[in-house]
């Protein structure tokens, strides 16, 4: 089972999650249309690009931007579950040792007790954001069953990761549960919101860059996120 | 179900129609129709097919539900935090649920989406700063607007404002001979005071074509005169054109994308036809927004850009201030604390911040101007802007969105409100009205021509 599941359903899952991904990025850009958004961004490039990277930087960075900086609690969540989803997958030392088989490639692995931390750390936001969901009023309102869901699958392979790391004596079932998991949040990402993984790059930029063309760029005006 | 009178899917393309709905007094009649009107779902559905492209879809699919919009909503602020007014959930249970329906939704559902359109978003896109993944809830209310507006859920003022620029070229029924008439005449006024004043009418290759806001010829005309004089001053190569002087267009806060297309279009053939080296607008917000900012796109311009460099008046003030154009009488700056009310539509959305401080770094005595906060960029809208101002039926509703600007002004602590915006200084006027604050509010014009040294040459001769 294990077997089957590292070996032909991970690239499955892979193939799905990367050409789901790539579909719907092409989809996106190929859909923009300077005079429905508004947005000449072919007459300047180079003010769109400009205000497409500054927009995705400044979010990218903690407190980067006034968003950020005027709901701290929520930054910081925010940001050491998005730093555990993205680290964990690709740096834990386990990880690599299995990438490096698949691709004949090793990505810098991080010290076991840091990745111990970022893991523990992230479950803890995971429960965060899920009563901020509960209690808050106009997060409340919002919330769909999709919300929940993603929360659900991006929980799984980390839940199950430190049972793996924890419990010696059931570490068949729970790296079953492990993979699977992980192979399914991948299959999702695509079909559902978890495909912000590509689009909030996609999304920050065209912001950024009819900040950058149309509302203040060209008039030489950064946009102070 | 018959065709009604007031009440329809029609635009509003003639003077006979106009007056049968002015006479309307306060949309009675008018949002009584507006009750049985039917919806037509299926253009309600082919003209999302055709118009919402991959970045409005995108917008309401990839929401995280994060709520994080939440407080960047005046609106929300002041509503006790009522999660109804949370962004996100208004623009989801209005446009991402007609999307969700496939069109398919009722009168009842309209009329809720028309209060939550125009009277539960000004369209300030504050909210679009405010999301992680740049989701813009201002411009997708705008489109919602449109939506509307083709199905004929627009608030009475809206449509008759819309229906105006299609008649007349202008926000209000001022004909082209009443703007040069009304001009010259404020102009002869003043002759006296300031000799050789006149206003250039069709004048080719001028540096600087001007154009106003209708409500300026019809109710404030001492704003043309301040214009001119100030004009004069500086000794500027100006004109106006007889047609296409309007800048405004409340087509834009209506959705009739049709409208605002013809509005911008006479603005863009004055440009052509008299070939200035570039517009200048009179002191508004929402007008620079539409003909300069939104207006190109209108138009089918693909660079984005108007025919000549157009410019907003402060960025002309400010030029001719800092090359001593004009030049201040230090003894005359204002020496009481000031505030700046910045517009959304220039300021947030055409990145017109810091010209405007620039100006007031000139007329303000040093230390007397107090920021407000937040500002520039992240500053609250006025409480009266989209429309918002304009509309009886949301009075009360509008009266309280001031709220916040009020507290924000008073919490500066400045006597005075400089608000180089037709909208905002409405807004302040009304709050000054309805809450009793005691601040005095002023476009940029009236304060620069108060403290302006006149030139010996150009003074009046004993």
């Amino acid at each position: 089972m294990l077997a089957f599941l590292t070996g032909p359903m991970f690239w499955i899952a892979l193939v799905v999650f990367v050409a789901g991904l790539a579909a719907r990025g092409v989809w996106y850009v190929r859909g923009l249309n300077w005079q429905l958004d508004r947005v000449a961004y072919r007459a300047h490039p180079r003010a769109g690009i400009r205000g497409a990277l500054r927009s995705i930087f400044y979010w990218l960075v903690p407190m980067g931007t006034r968003g950020w900086r005027v709901q701290p609690f929520m930054t910081v969540v925010f940001f050491v579950f998005h730093a555990g989803v993205v680290a964990i997958p690709l740096f834990l030392l386990a990880h690599t040792v299995f990438l490096a088989e698949k691709f004949g490639a090793w990505l810098p692995a991080m010290p076991q007790p840091a990745a111990d931390v970022l893991a523990w750390a992230a479950a803890a936001c995971i429960i965060l954001l899920a009563l901020r969901r509960i209690a808050l009023p106009e997060v409340r309102i919002l919330t769909d069953l999709q919300d929940w869901l993603i929360l659900l699958l991006t929980a799984a392979p980390f839940v199950t990761g430190l049972f793996a790391r924890y419990d010696a004596a059931g570490y068949e079932s729970w790296m079953i549960a492990h993979v699977l998991s992980g192979e399914i949040l991948l299959i999702a990402a695509p079909f559902t919101r978890l495909n912000h993984i590509l689009l909030f790059f996609l999304s920050r930029a065209q912001l950024g860059a009819d900040y950058g063309i149309k509302r203040g760029g060209l008039k030489g005006t950064d946009v102070a996120w | 179900m018959a065709e009604m009178s007031l009440c329809n899917r029609r635009p509003v393309n003639d003077e006979e129609t106009l007056k049968a709905l002015l006479s309307d007094t306060g949309g009675k009649e008018y949002y009584k129709q507006m009750e049985s009107l039917d919806v037509d779902t299926d253009l309600l559905w082919s003209t999302i097919s055709k118009t919402m492209n991959s970045r409005l879809k995108t917008w309401l699919s990839l929401c995280a539900h994060c709520g994080m919009c939440a407080d960047s909503c005046f609106l929300y602020r002041i509503s006790d935090r009522d999660p109804t007014q949370v962004p996100a959930y208004k623009i989801q249970s209005t446009l991402g649920e007609i999307v969700k329906r496939k069109g398919k939704v009722d009168n009842a559902f309209m009329r809720r989406a028309m209060e939550y359109a125009w009277a539960r978003c000004t369209c300030c896109n504050r909210c679009g700063l405010y999301c992680p993944h740049g989701i813009d809830m201002g411009v997708m209310f705008s489109y919602l607007r449109g939506l509307l507006y083709q199905q004929g859920f627009v608030p009475w003022e809206m449509k008759i404002g819309a229906g105006m620029h299609r008649v007349y070229q202008a926000q209000m029924d001022v004909t082209d001979e009443d703007f040069v008439e009304t001009f010259k005449w404020m102009v002869e006024e003043y002759e006296e005071d300031y000799p050789g004043l006149a206003v250039p009418v069709d004048k080719q290759g001028a540096d600087i074509l001007y154009t106003v806001n209708a409500r300026e010829v019809k109710h404030y005309p001492e704003d043309l005169a301040e214009a001119a004089i100030l004009f004069h001053l500086a000794g500027a190569d100006w004109t106006v054109a007889s047609k296409g002087w309007e800048l405004t267009s409340l087509a834009m806060f209506a959705g009739d994308w049709e409208a605002c297309r013809l509005q911008v279009q006479s603005v863009y053939d004055a440009m052509e036809r008299l070939r200035p080296r570039r517009m200048v607008g009179t002191e508004c917000g929402h007008a620079h927004r539409a003909t300069v900012v939104e207006g190109p796109y209108w138009a089918g311009r693909e660079d984005g850009l108007t025919p000549v460099p157009s410019i907003h008046y402060v960025e002309w003030l400010a030029e001719a201030l800092r090359e001593g154009k004009l030049k201040i009488d230090p003894k005359k700056r204002l020496k009481v604390p000031v505030t700046l009310q910045d517009s959304c539509n220039y300021v947030r959305n055409h990145g017109l911040r810091d010209i405007v401080r620039e100006i007031l770094s000139y007329i303000v005595e040093p230390g007397c101007f107090r920021d407000m906060d937040p500002s520039k960029e992240h500053n609250y809208c006025c409480g009266g802007g989209g429309g918002f101002n304009g509309i009886g039926l949301y009075r009360a509703e509008r009266n309280k969105a001031l709220i916040t600007k009020r507290d924000q002004i008073l919490n500066t602590g400045a006597e005075l409100v400089v608000a180089p915006c037709h909208n905002c200084w409405d807004a302040i006027r009304d709050m000054v009205e309805e809450y009793h604050i005691p601040v005095k509010w002023s476009f940029l014009k009236p304060l620069v021509i108060s403290m302006v040294e006149i030139p010996d040459h150009l003074k009046p001769k004993e």
